[in-house]
C-alpha cells in the first residue's frame, strides 16, 4: 500500500503512514467519519422517504394531464371540483379520455385493535385510470356494491388478511357503518399522509361517503390522444377551464407540486429538512474534529519539515492525502451501516426509504470537500508560525 | 565583505521575547562573522541567547531588528519563499531528534533529500544507507523512532541534516543525548565535512568534550558576545 501511494503521489506517502501508524486512532477517526456519514445518509433517508412516499399514488394514475381544484395542496387534502370539468375536457381537441376520481379517507379499526389511515380511491369501473395491470385486471369485481380492492403495502397490515384475499376469498370489515369487502390487491405503499389505499368503484364511493356528491370529484384524469403533447393539451385546457377554481397540470408538474408543498409547507417536510441540515452540520464538526485534532498531534513533526524547508503546500498535500483516506475509508462502512438501517427502518415504518444512486456521490464528495476544508483549516496555524516556536 | 568566503555575517542583532510588560530582551547588539568551511563551537550559560542567535540565523525565526546575511541574503524583511530557499541549503541537527514518528529510520533521512524535489530523489535510497551506515546505523534503517535508542535516534537526526549536502549546518546540542565516544564521532564528521565540502558547522553546546574539535569558540552571557576565540 505504501509503494502503491508512493507512486501514486511522487512523493512519500506521509498522510498514510501517519494514519496507520496509531491503528486506535485511525479507527476512532474512521468510526468518526463512518458516524458523520451514517448521520447524513439518515436524514437524507427519511426526507427521501417523504418525497417518494408523495410520488408514489401519482406513478400509479394513468393520466398525462391532471384537473384539480385550485384550493388543492397535495392529494389528501385535495378540494373538489365541477364534474362539468370532464366533459369540457373531453370535447377539447387532443384528449382521448377524461375520468372522474373520487377521493376519501377512512379509518380501517381491525380486529387486533390497529387502525389503520386509509385513503380510497372511488373510481368509474369501466375506465382504466391506474396503470397497474393488477387493479385493471379486476375492475369487474368493483361494480359489485361496496367491493374494494386494498393496496397490500398498507402499514402493519396482518398476514392472515393478506393470506385470505391471495386464497382467493372475500376479507369483510365494518367501515363508515358500510360492510366493505376486499376482493383483491394491489401496491403502492404507505406514505406520510395514509397507512394505505382501498380502490373501489365511485358507486361504493359515494355510499361509503353519503355527504360526497357524484357531480363534486377530486381530480379529473386525462390522457391525450397518442401523438399529442401533453403540455400543450394542458394550455388548452388552460385556456377553456376557469382558473379561479380549476387547475390544470401534467402528471408530473402535479407530482412535483404535491411533493414540494409535502417538504417545504407541512411541519414534517420543515422537520425532517432541518434534519437533513443538523445531520450534516453534525457530520462537518466530527469530520472537523478528526482533521483538526490530527493536524495539532503532529504540529511538531509538521514544524521540523518546515524547518528544513518544505512548503506550505507540502503540508496541505499531506492534510489533502489523509482527507482523502479518511473519506475514503470512512465511508465504506459509513454506506454500508446505513443500508441495512435503510432496510431496518423501511421494514419498520413501511415507507420507502431507498437508497438513490446520486446520494452516496453527493455523501463521498461533501465528506471529501469537509475533511479537505477542515484540514486545509487547520495547516493554517503553521502557514504564519515561526518553526521555532512549533517545536 | 564576500559572502563565498563569509556564509554568515550578523550585525547589529537585537530580539525580545514576549509582548508589553513581560517583553524581554534575548539578544543585545550582536555583532558575527563567521568564515565557510570552519567548526564553530557557541558557548554560554543557560539562558544566555546562544538558541536564540541560532534559530535566526537559521531562518526558524523572523529577524526583527538588525542584520543577518545568510548566503549573501539578507534575512531581515525576507519573503517567505526566500526562507524556503535558504534553509533547503541548511541542516538541522536539534536538540530533541525531532524524528517523524510514523516514518522509519531511513525514510526520516529519504525527506532530507525529498525536499530538494524530484532530480536528488533518483539515487536517495544508495545516498540514504551509505550515511546511515557511516553512523553505524546500517542495521536500523527500517526501525521506527520509538524502537531506535535516544543516541541512535540522534544520528538519524545528523542524517537527515546532512545527506543534503547543506552549505551551513545549525546543530543544538547535538551530543547531549549521545555517549562520549559517539558525540565525538559525531562532532569529528562535521569537522571532517568541513575539511572535504567547505561544509560551516555553527554548533551550541555545554559539552566540553568536544571543544578541541573546533575551529572557533564563542561565548555568550546575557545576550550578548563576550568572547571570541
Amino acid at each position: 500500500m505504501t509503494a502503491f501511494l508512493n507512486v501514486l503521489f511522487g512523493r512519500l506517502p506521509i498522510g498514510w503512514l501517519q494514519l496507520t501508524h496509531n491503528r486506535g486512532r485511525l479507527a476512532a477517526a474512521l468510526a468518526g467519519v463512518a458516524f458523520a456519514n451514517i448521520l447524513v445518509f439518515m436524514q437524507l433517508g427519511f426526507m427521501g422517504a417523504l418525497v417518494e412516499s408523495a410520488k408514489l399514488p401519482y406513478r400509479q394514475m394513468a393520466a398525462d394531464i391532471l384537473i384539480y381544484s385550485s384550493d388543492t395542496n397535495t392529494l389528501s387534502d385535495s378540494g373538489t371540483v365541477p364534474r362539468q370539468r370532464m366533459f369540457q375536457a373531453l370535447s377539447t381537441p387532443g384528449v382521448r379520455t377524461a375520468s372522474a376520481v373520487y377521493i376519501g379517507r377512512i379509518d380501517w379499526d381491525r380486529s387486533d385493535g390497529v387502525t389503520s389511515n386509509m385513503q380510497v380511491f372511488g373510481i368509474d369501473p369501466d375506465k382504466q385510470v391506474f396503470r397497474s395491470p393488477a387493479i385493471n385486471s379486476r375492475l369487474d369485481r368493483l361494480k359489485l356494491q361496496n367491493v374494494g380492492l386494498i393496496d397490500r403495502k398498507t402499514r402493519n397490515t396482518p398476514k392472515d388478511v393478506l393470506a385470505v384475499i391471495d386464497s382467493g376469498k372475500p376479507y369483510s370489515f365494518e367501515a363508515a357503518g358500510k360492510t366493505l369487502s376486499i376482493q383483491g390487491d394491489f401496491d403502492i405503499g404507505a406514505g406520510f399522509d395514509a397507512d394505505g389505499y382501498f380502490i373501489v368503484s365511485d358507486q361504493t364511493f359515494l355510499n361509503l361517503f353519503p355527504k360526497r356528491k357524484p357531480g363534486a370529484p377530486n381530480y379529473v384524469f386525462v390522457t391525450v390522444e397518442p401523438g399529442a403533447n401533453p403540455d400543450v393539451v394542458a394550455k388548452q385546457l388552460r385556456s377553456i377551464l376557469p382558473a379561479k377554481d380549476t387547475i390544470v397540470d401534467t402528471l408530473e408538474k402535479a407530482a412535483v407540486k404535491d411533493q414540494t408543498y409535502q417538504t417545504t409547507e407541512r411541519p414534517v417536510g420543515i422537520v425532517f429538512g432541518f434534519g437533513v441540515i443538523i445531520g450534516i452540520l453534525v457530520g462537518i464538526v466530527i469530520v472537523y474534529q478528526v482533521l483538526s485534532t490530527d493536524v495539532a498531534d503532529h504540529l511538531g513533526e509538521y514544524a521540523t519539515f518546515k524547518a528544513i524547508g518544505y512548503r506550505q503546500s507540502f503540508f496541505l498535500g499531506i492534510v489533502f492525502e489523509e482527507a482523502l483516506l479518511l473519506a475514503l475509508l470512512g465511508f465504506i462502512p459509513g454506506i454500508l451501516i446505513s443500508l441495512v438501517l435503510y432496510k431496518v427502518a423501511a421494514v419498520a415504518t413501511g415507507l420507502p426509504i431507498v437508497m438513490t444512486a446520486l446520494r452516496p456521490v453527493g455523501v463521498f464528495f461533501g465528506t471529501l470537500l469537509m475533511c479537505s476544508a477542515s484540514g486545509a483549516f487547520a495547516t493554517r496555524r503553521l502557514a504564519g508560525a515561526d518553526p521555532a516556536d512549533l517545536f | 565583505m564576500n559572502s563565498d568566503q563569509h556564509p554568515i555575517v550578523v550585525t547589529g542583532l537585537n530580539h525580545w521575547f514576549g509582548a508589553g510588560e513581560a517583553r524581554k530582551q534575548a539578544l543585545y547588539n550582536v555583532d558575527l562573522t563567521i568564515e565557510r568551511g570552519k567548526l564553530i563551537v557557541l558557548m554560554g550559560p543557560s539562558g544566555s541567547g546562544k538558541t536564540t542567535l541560532l534559530t535566526l540565523i537559521g531562518c526558524l525565526r523572523r529577524v526583527e531588528e538588525g542584520s543577518v546575511k545568510l548566503f549573501g541574503n539578507e534575512l531581515y524583511g525576507a519573503t517567505e519563499e526566500m526562507l524556503v530557499l535558504s534553509r533547503r541549503r541548511l541542516g538541522f541537527i536539534f536538540q530533541a531528534h525531532n524524528l517523524h514518528d510514523s516514518l522509519t529510520a531511513i525514510q526520516n533521512v529519504r525527506m532530507g533529500l525529498e525536499v530538494h524535489g524530484a532530480p536528488t530523489m533518483k539515487s536517495w535510497r544508495p545516498a540514504a544507507e551509505r550515511l546511515l551506515s557511516i553512523l553505524g546505523l546500517g542495521d536500523r534503517m527500517n526501525y521506527l523512532p520509538k524502537n531506535l535508542s535516544g543516541g541512535q535516534a540522534q544520528r538519524v537526526a545528523v542524517a537527515r541534516a546532512l545527506v543534503g549536502n547543506p552549505d551551513v549546518v545549525f546543530a543544538d546540542e547535538p551530543t547531549a543525548a549521545l555517549d562520549k565516544d559517539t558525540g565525538h564521532e559525531v562532532v569529528a564528521l562535521l569537522k571532517r565535512l568541513g575539511e572535504v565540502r567547505n561544509t560551516t558547522t555553527l554548533m551550541v553546546t555545554h559539552d566540553s568534550r568536544i571543544l578541541d574539535l573546533a575551529d572557533q569558540i564563542i561565548t555568550m552571557e546575557d545576550g550578548r558576545i563576550v568572547r571570541i576565540g
